[in-house]
């Protein structure tokens, strides 16, 4: 007698909420697990507190993809074992059973599942800079997650500092909500910005949109520089201004600007962790510099009874999130012996995004000189407080070539994080030392927990067994 | 790719008895090569509890265990670090009479080997160590005992027996051994050919197969402890601790996180490789806050799990093969080698070199469990 079909989907994104739609619309009721308070994801994060702002002000131009995506939800709530504030911990090794430790309100329990769909999204990447360890220094994603969800600034007077196209969409979106925003630094030169002209091509709205928003800063006085290097952060309990290099036509110039807090980042690192849990087979991404979950057209991994979808697979943004939430959904549908309606159009979709995607990479380029250029005394892991120098006397000293080695010789990773946010800098660090690829110097294993959790969590180990 | 070499001796597995006795042989003149099919202590030498304990070893064990003693604060001139070692001594706990009891025998038991032990129990209990909140019916202290940081110790020992000269092969997996008739040759890695005189087995949880590839099958079984770590705390727990039963044992670590263990992981597949068991990770959850209530709002930021070999009398095979002249055993410490290894390398140096050793080690004889197996069929 087969056991009756236990779908949970991990996160409440745009992925996991139109995966769970589909597995709906097929006539099951899934299990939708998120660590967030409340369903929407990171792009279309909403206020904890309703503060009485319209999803045009909150939003911007995404304002009608929000709205559909949450109204989508709601309609979806009698429907699916919904729970928010639950974190995801751990995921039973492959040959010990399908099942996944959870933790909400404080009470661990264990739940089975017969498939497995994983939307985890995806968190800022960080490149250490000196002095980036400084109160008032956030990053660009943590920046935009305070003015969605708590409605409030990170400052009065913003300095926004890195590469990727959040970089200016949530300078503009600060603009906007009324803080002071007093410089758009772009680490890329002006000159990858021509890669924006081919784009033009195939996603219209996109350039438009970018192009939009760069004006509008422009037109009111704020600062937009390329080609950046940060030099230093000023001030010590609190940010007071950066210090930058920026490449000019006649060569270098240093320059120094006053601000009350600082954003940055380096566009985004997907979530990996539980798919490794779960024992699926990795692959390194020569573009995002990362390895990750080997995955088919329509989201199958090398599990049978596991899928992944969203930027948690490979970051491709919130559209084609929802339509690899939907793929994979049918992927599942269809393994179990439910028809697959045809998904060709969705693949299609999904591929046209993707390359998009790859000439966006282009026009905000990673700079791959950061690891050479990076001083000594600039804090690499902040959990374990190691620095530059640290990592890389490590790397000399004892011949590292492996990045799991370089955690146990040095302590990075091994903190509070794990991993997730200084091991895109570790890697870089250490391939670049040794002249090879990312790849080359291979991944962090993930150990659970993904995240803390607390010592005293009740103890009590409660499976859950469905009626 | 080939390459040929001829030693004096060739080691099978770099953790801490490998490498250890890797630097005390190229110190005693010979040329060696050291082999490890990964890294250099990045197995059970790398990734254990960490526990420098004599406290709770069989008698048969402590005067290799006291040598280790002598070893462990000379680790600075011996590999360049002293990889966080401390005496903080080690305080073990009986939660009920009968164990106290148990504690009690074994201080009896052990009285000549000079441990210092010291007994507490009842009120005494808590003038003595005031940080300590459980119930514990009594405790036994052994002062000088302490801890080190694993992660550090074996690659340093494998990276000066490097700088003393001896030839260390990382990602070189022993493919084939064979007996030459005076000396061994050995196929490794990628076309390796290496020829020594006499051969050393101390590839830990994975020796049996080459015991029993010289007719000395073992009744070697893999244990995985399973292991939790908490964020950094401030600095508050003085000692190592332990439980009389082993289901708790618990440090905090310079930097001031709690490592704690207890209980087993799970094997998985792949028996090499294993996962911390969230049961066990759980019980010491719990008792570690039945122990120090003020960490209920510690947050626990990993587990993991390690492999390591276990003989069913809880010793350590170490010694001379029975059946081929020039072999050398050393493995199977039972979750307990990490205090042991520095001695356990002099002691392989001295029987390569002399044939024998000043420590007693009969009871560790590979020829046990031959007995065992003899005695066996003959009942059947
Ligand atoms: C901070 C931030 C801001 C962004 N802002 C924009 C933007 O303005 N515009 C834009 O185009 N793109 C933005 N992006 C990119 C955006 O994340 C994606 O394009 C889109 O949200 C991807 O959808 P998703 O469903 O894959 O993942 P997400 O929207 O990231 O959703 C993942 C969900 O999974 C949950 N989750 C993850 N791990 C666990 C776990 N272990 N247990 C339980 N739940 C878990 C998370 O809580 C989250 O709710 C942003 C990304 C970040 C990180
Ligand atoms: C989680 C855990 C906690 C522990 N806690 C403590 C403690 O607190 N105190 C204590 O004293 N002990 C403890 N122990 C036990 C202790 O770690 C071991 O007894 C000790 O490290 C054994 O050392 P070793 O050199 O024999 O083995 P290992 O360190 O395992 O080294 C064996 C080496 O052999 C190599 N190898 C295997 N096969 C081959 C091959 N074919 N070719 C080449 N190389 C090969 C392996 O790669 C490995 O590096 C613990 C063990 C674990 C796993």
């Amino acid at each position: 007698m087969s056991k009756p079909l236990q779908p949970v989907i991990v996160g409440a994104g745009p992925a996991g909420i139109r995966a769970a739609e589909r597995v709906v619309r097929a006539g099951l009721r899934p299990i939708v697990l998120d660590e967030g308070q409340r369903a929407g994801g990171q792009i279309y994060r909403r206020p904890l507190i309703e503060d009485g702002r319209s999803y045009r002000s909150r939003y911007g131009s995404e304002a009608g993809k929000a709205q559909r995506l949450h109204q989508a939800f709601e309609a979806l709530l009698p429907d699916i074992d919904y729970r928010p504030e639950t974190l995801v911990w751990n995921i039973s090794a492959p040959e010990r059973g399908n099942q996944l430790d959870i933790l909400s309100s404080g009470v661990h329990r264990q739940i089975g599942f017969s498939q497995l769909i994983l939307c985890t999204g995806a968190t800022d990447r960080v490149l250490p800079f000196p002095g980036w360890t400084t109160p008032g220094v956030y990053t660009l994603g943590a920046s935009q997650t305070a003015l969605k969800a708590q409605g409030c600034t990170i400052g009065d007077r913003v300095v926004f500092m890195g590469s990727g196209p959040l970089l200016y969409l949530v300078a503009w979106q600060y603009m906007k909500a009324g803080a002071r925003v007093e410089a758009v630094l772009d680490t890329a030169p002006v000159t990858s910005k021509r890669y924006l002209l081919s784009l033009a091509a195939h996603a219209p709205r996109i350039v438009a949109l970018g192009l939009f928003y760069g004006l509008q800063l422009q037109l009111a006085g704020v600062k937009i520089r390329y080609g950046v290097r940060p030099e230093a952060v000023l001030g010590t309990s609190q940010v007071e201004g950066l210090r930058y290099r920026r490449r000019t036509l006649t060569g270098e110039a240093v320059e120094s600007i006053a601000c009350d807090a600082l954003a940055y980042g380096f566009a985004l690192r997907p979530e990996t962790q539980l798919a490794d849990l779960a024992g699926c087979r990795f692959r390194f991404d020569a573009r995002d510099r990362v390895w990750l979950p080997e995955r088919d057209a329509l989201g199958r991994t090398s599990r049978s009874d596991v899928y992944v979808a969203g930027d948690g697979s490979g970051i491709a943004g919130a559209d084609a999130a929802e339509i690899s939430g939907e793929l994979a959904a049918a992927a599942l549908l269809e393994d179990t012996g439910r028809a697959l309606a045809d998904a060709a159009g969705l693949v299609a979709a999904r591929e046209a995004i993707l390359r998009q995607r790859d000439i966006l990479e282009q026009a905000f380029p990673f700079p791959d000189d950061w690891f050479e250029t990076v001083p000594d005394e600039t804090t690499l892991c902040r959990c374990e407080e190691i620095t530059i120098a640290e990592g890389r006397r490590a790397i000399a000293s004892g011949s590292i070539t492996e990045i799991n080695r370089l955690k146990a010789l040095s302590r990075v990773g091994m903190g509070r994080c794990q991993g997730r946010m200084c091991s895109a800098a570790a890697t870089e660090l250490l391939s670049g030392a040794c002249a090879t690829s990312a790849g080359e110097v291979g991944r962090l294993r993930a150990q659970a927990p993904v995240k803390p959790i607390p010592l005293g969590f009740g103890g009590r180990v409660e499976a859950e067994v469905r009626s | 790719m080939s390459r040929r070499i001829s030693v004096d001796v060739a080691i099978i597995g770099g953790g801490l008895v490998g490498s250890s006795a890797a630097l005390a042989m190229r110190k005693a003149g010979l040329s060696v090569v050291l082999l490890d099919k990964g890294y250099c202590g990045a197995q059970a030498s790398g990734v254990n509890y960490g526990g420098v304990r004599r406290q709770g070893r069989s008698p048969e064990q402590l005067p290799l265990s006291q040598r280790a003693h002598r070893l462990w604060p000379q680790l600075k001139a011996m590999i360049g670090i002293d990889a966080e070692y401390v005496r903080s001594g080690h305080l073990k706990l009986a939660r009920t009479e009968k164990d106290f009891a148990k504690l009690e025998a074994y201080a009896e038991a052990v009285r000549d080997y000079g441990l210092g032990l010291e007994l507490v129990a009842g009120s005494a209990l808590a003038d003595r160590f005031p940080w300590l909140s459980a119930k514990a019916v009594g405790a036994s202290l052994c002062p000088d005992d302490g801890h080190a940081n694993p992660r550090l110790v074996a690659p340093a020992f494998a990276r000066a027996a490097e700088r003393a000269g001896v030839t260390v092969l990382e990602q070189t997996p022993v493919r084939e051994v064979t007996a030459t008739g005076n000396g061994f040759a050995i196929l490794a890695g990628d076309g390796i050919e290496i020829r020594c005189r006499q051969l050393v087995n101390s590839a830990g949880a994975w020796s049996d197969r080459f015991a029993a590839q010289f007719g000395e099958a073992v009744p070697l079984t893999r244990i995985y402890p399973s292991m939790v770590v908490t964020e950094p705390l401030p600095l508050r727990l003085p000692v190592s601790m332990g439980e009389q039963g082993g289901s708790f044992y618990g440090r905090q670590v310079a930097r001031g996180n709690y490592v704690m263990g207890g209980g087993r992981g799970l094997p998985l597949t792949n028996a090499d490789y294993s996962r911390p068991s969230v049961t066990a990770a759980s019980s010491v959850m719990q008792r570690a806050i039945a122990l120090f209530p003020h960490l209920a709002d510690a947050q626990v930021i990993r587990f993991w799990s390690g492999t390591e070999a276990e003989m069913p009398d809880g010793n350590p095979v170490i010694g001379p093969s029975e059946t081929t002249s020039g072999l050398f055993h050393a493995f199977g410490f039972c979750g307990a080698g990490f205090q042991t290894a520095p001695a356990v390398g002099e002691v392989l140096s001295e029987l390569v070199t002399d044939g024998r050793t000043t420590t007693p080690i009969q009871a560790f004889s590979i020829g046990r469990f031959r007995k065992v197996a003899v005695e066996t069929a003959a009942s059947l």
